[in-house]
């Protein structure tokens, strides 16, 4: 017998094998090694949380109790699978083009981005996925328990109860851990994936072990097998056709709606080509799943005593025939089943309920909205790692209130059913054009109404939650209400009657509500895009134009992306318009495309009401779709030459454009400096001048004689320095002059700067990481310094806050080093930003400043020099400059 | 984009493969499903001579099969997006 110790050992010496693998999985992905990662077989076995651990346990329960009819399960998402070209492709077209996050975000997008759609199928499938994932922690415990009893220990309930808390709390953990690394829920989850897929060879290997181990260890091989098949009491062919058809359909339907199968099938693909290796792989996977649950199944019932519980069969034959080894590996099987389902799972939901439900709730209980100070990042993530663990709470309390029901395909087909309301307005919505959010929300509605009635409160016994009286003879005595007989259709199977009556239903109001009613623009727009993603995935834009200021977009972008992602895409498009820096012009398109990238992040209606606070009502009306209809009918042929042309046209005369802005505000600044070069060449000149006189005609006291010369002397260093800034950036600007290559650190650099620039009372304070500055340069580190100090000095000069502050931060940005520089004062004014690199040019007239406008543009001509670069960094909340080192 | 506009009505011999390929793929799926429910006819006509046996041998060798074409189509068919517009209407 095997000892319950080494069990647990085994069990948790597996479970700290998938924690290594997830580890080096994300490991490697995050070194852009993990090509490998992303391969079909791994998006295949991704796939097999299908098979949870009602197929490992429950399918076997299942054909010991009716016969073959377990297989219909598998044969639904065959189809499916097979028909990839019908609605996967379009599925994962569509996923991808608006990067959905879940089935909810996909309903809400399709539907005008609302927001109470997708509450409402956050909810739906929250409550249709609880008793599910009861039911993997119900079938772990009672596989444990198995182990225990044959090892002489004999459990009971509260130690059922431990376990099932025990297994909860170390999936929480270990989804918190890798589901929720990133916020853009589009990244694929790499370590959990990979997870997955060995725990999928893990349970295939282990079912099929058990499964030849059966027909040729105990039947005696294939022959025998039939045999034994015939003389069982499943050997009659007699499945209620009704149920046969009807579960073919509700598996197939549910694989398509299961918010966990939506996450590996669409959330996580990245590349439309898996899909198609997967449309034979995965039916191939699901086939050799079910090969041996027949011959497991009438040599359980054959082998053991009357009355064990079938659904263990494949944990209890090889222990009845003394195989340890078999019964371990069967159980890890089993394990691996229901805890990748229960991984993937709460990931999804906890995507759904936190970009569904917490962060609107969230952004609306703040006032301000998109403006409002804080870390969205950090909530949103908080908000999903609580889901998490909320999800799986449900689960717990779930398992313990059923009490842990006998036969665990009941629990299975219940969850789908539920499960399956989403299906009409998913299908409606990607194919046809019409349907509205308030058909689908009545839809939803309808059909989540039926299934609790019909299906889901009946579960839990007759007067548990609906009293017997009222199944038997309807709610105040409405017969044609009584739940398992709606409309008097008594006699059917109440699975098949709830599929039946909630699908009718629930999509005649779907098109019902869809036909009376019209959509908003914005609908139209959507609906359109959906149904014809292949047809033209950039259409018409949802903003007609943009109204808001960059600034307050990157100010945004940053809160949700974080700030280098952020501070990425709006450099992209700033280049893709020619032009430098990190604010490019607001236009639809580039709102559009934000919106997406939001999108990715906290789902599509957020996404969408968060930029639509910024973009004060300039959201697309019925008028611009006409018009557009209208234009695009007839220029249809001549947009795409043309598109070509004018963006070429545009960027060429955006280019032009900001030259000639610069070289106008040059020449205007470069008068002004000539006469204030002038000036200030003369202002010295006139005092030296007069002084010497003085000093030349004699007669002043020997104290007046020092103090002239002195005031000579001063006016002479000044005149100096000017020169000398002037030679220095004429050198630059001519290539001239040696760099003087040295070995260094980025800290002693900095260290050296700070030294030579903050001095005296009221010195600019300075807030820097010293961990984050050691790193090794290779280049002039003189030059490098003085820019340094040029940064600081300015800081200190024109900052303007009462306690002024300067943040050194370093960091990575597209594989260089980055040091930026953040005051607290009141920054730079955007029409001023284009500028100040310029020689020449002074923001204000303030004397005190003392130089002449030449620091910033020496700094610039030292960074091109050393090869790297400087720029101004906007939306930090005060000035900003980032040094980009060579 | 142009192409939508003027769509050409007689195709090459290798698009029109692909065509056909497209209709083929569309087609298995129902075909699948008319061959899974199958079964349930042999019941209806009471022919008693197939127990549970024959029905597991019959799921299987279909499951095979419709496996086995699925892996030659997903191997030929183009997956193109840039043609995407044009091989929508087959």
């Amino acid at each position: 017998m095997v000892s319950f110790n080494l069990l647990i050992a085994v069990s948790l010496a597996y479970v700290a094998f998938l924690f290594i693998i997830a580890f080096v999985a994300e490991r490697q992905a995050e070194r852009g090694k993990g090509k490998w990662l992303r391969s079909s077989v791994v998006y295949t076995l991704s796939l097999s949380i299908y098979c949870t651990a009602w197929t490992f346990y429950g399918a076997v329960g299942y054909a010991a109790r009716s016969g073959l009819e377990f297989i219909t399960i598998y044969l639904g998402p065959t189809i499916v699978m097979i028909g990839w070209w019908w609605v996967l492709r379009k599925l994962v077209r569509i996923g991808r083009s608006q990067r959905i996050t879940s089935i909810a975000d996909l309903i809400s997008s399709r539907f005008g981005k609302s927001t109470e759609l997708g509450v409402i199928v956050t909810l739906i499938a929250v409550v249709a996925a609880t008793p599910y994932i009861a039911l993997q922690l119900q079938s772990v415990t009672l596989s444990t328990a198995v182990f225990a009893n044959s090892s002489g220990q004999n459990w009971g309930a509260p130690e059922l109860a431990s376990a099932a808390f025990w297994v909860a709390v170390g999936l929480t953990l270990f989804t918190v851990i890798f589901g929720t690394r990133n916020l853009d829920a589009n990244e694929r989850h790499n370590g959990i994936v990979m997870a997955i897929a060995v725990e999928a060879v893990v349970k295939l290997f282990a079912l099929v072990a058990v499964g030849v181990f059966v027909v040729w260890g105990v039947a005696g091989g294939i022959g025998p097998t039939l045999d034994l098949i015939d003389a069982s009491k499943i050997a009659e062919w007699s499945p209620p056709g009704g149920r046969w058809f009807g579960l073919i359909f509700l598996s197939g339907a549910a694989f398509l709606c299961l918010p966990r199968m939506f996450q590996v099938l669409v959330v996580e693909n990245d590349d439309e080509s898996r899909l198609s290796t997967a449309s034979w792989a995965f039916p191939l996977y699901l086939m050799v799943m079910s090969l041996f649950v027949v011959p497991i199944a009438v040599v359980g019932l054959d082998l053991l005593p009357d009355g064990s519980n079938p659904d263990l069969f494949v944990l209890t034959v090889p222990l009845a025939e003394g195989r340890s080894g078999l019964a371990i590996l069967s159980f890890l099987g089993g394990f691996s089943s229901a805890t990748s389902m229960v991984i993937v799972a709460t990931i999804a939901l906890s995507t759904m309920v936190s970009n569904h439900i917490v962060v609107p709730i969230w952004l609306s209980s703040r006032a301000g909205g998109a403006m409002m100070s804080g870390d969205v990042r950090y909530a949103v993530l908080t908000a999903r790692r609580l889901s998490i663990g909320g999800v799986l709470l449900l689960g717990y309390i779930y398992y313990r209130l059923s009490g842990g029901g006998e036969a665990l395909a009941a629990i299975g087909l219940i969850s789908f059913t539920g499960v399956v309301q989403i299906l009409p307005s998913m299908i409606g919505g990607l194919y046809w054009r019409g349907a509205t959010r308030w058909g689908a929300a009545a839809g939803l509605i309808t059909g989540f109404a039926i299934w609790a009635w019909t299906l889901f409160l009946p579960s839990f016994g007759a007067d548990e939650v609906i009293p017997q009286i009222v199944l038997d003879q309807g709610p105040f005595g409405w017969a044609w209400l009584r739940p398992q007989a709606l409309f008097g259709f008594a006699g059917l199977d109440p699975v098949i009657h709830a599929v039946l009556w909630s699908m009718l239903l629930n999509s005649a109001a779907f098109v019902i509500g869809s036909v009376l009613t019209f959509p908003l623009p914005l609908e139209r727009l959507q609906g359109a895009q959906f149904v014809d993603v292949f047809e033209h995935s950039t259409g018409t834009r949802s903003w007609t134009h943009g109204g808001a200021e960059a600034e307050d977009l990157l100010v945004m972008a940053q809160r949700i992306l974080g700030s280098t992602e952020a501070q990425d895409i709006f450099q992209r498009e700033a280049g893709r318009q020619g032009k430098e820096g990190y604010l490019p012009d607001v236009t639809p398109q580039f709102v559009e495309d934000l919106e997406r990238e939001l999108a990715g992040s906290v789902g599509a209606a957020t996404a969408h009401a968060m930029v639509g606070q910024l973009v004060q009502g300039a959201s697309v009306s019925v008028e611009d779709l006409i018009a557009v209809a209208d234009e695009t009918a007839q220029i249809m042929e001549y947009s795409a030459r043309l598109e070509a042309k004018s963006a070429e046209q545009e960027r060429t005369a955006r280019q032009l454009q900001e030259a000639n802005e610069k070289l106008t505000a040059l020449s205007i600044q470069k008068d002004a400096f000539l006469g204030q070069i002038s000036h200030e060449l003369r202002t010295p000149m006139t005092s030296i001048r007069s002084f010497s006189d003085i000093l030349r005609e004699g007669g002043a006291t020997e104290e007046m004689q020092a103090r002239h010369a002195g005031i000579i002397h001063d006016e002479a260093v000044r005149l100096t320095r000017l020169l000398d800034d002037l030679l220095d950036l004429n050198v630059l600007e001519n290539g001239q002059g040696t760099l003087s290559r040295q070995e260094g650190h980025l800290r002693d650099v900095i260290d050296r700067a700070i030294a030579a620039s903050v001095v005296g009372e009221g010195a600019i304070k300075i807030q820097r990481k010293r961990t984050e500055e050691a790193i090794s340069l290779d280049t002039d580190l003189d030059r490098l310094t003085q820019v340094f100090i040029n940064l600081i000095a300015n800081a200190q000069k024109y900052c303007t806050a009462a306690d002024p502050v300067l943040r050194i931060v370093v960091r990575k940005a597209g594989g260089r080093i980055a040091v930026d520089f953040i005051d607290n004062g009141d920054g730079i004014a955007k029409e001023h930003q284009e500028m100040i690199f310029e020689k020449f040019s002074r923001l204000s007239d303030h004397r005190k400043a003392g130089g002449a406008g030449l620091g910033l543009a020496i700094c610039r001509e030292i960074m091109i020099r050393l090869g790297g670069s400087i720029s101004y960094l906007p939306g930090q909340g005060g000035a900003a400059f980032r040094v980009i080192l060579p | 984009m142009a192409t939508r506009v003027k769509k050409p009505v007689f195709l090459e011999r290798a698009s029109y493969r692909q065509r056909r390929l497209q209709d083929m793929a569309r087609i298995l799926p129902v075909l699948a499903a008319i061959l899974f429910v199958l079964p349930l006819i042999w019941k209806l006509t009471g022919n008693d001579g197939r127990g549970t046996s024959a029905v597991v041998i019959y799921l299987f060798a279909i499951w095979s099969g419709l496996i086995a074409i699925a892996a030659i189509l997903s191997r030929k068919l183009k997956l193109d997006p840039e043609n995407g517009s044009g091989k929508e209407e087959g």
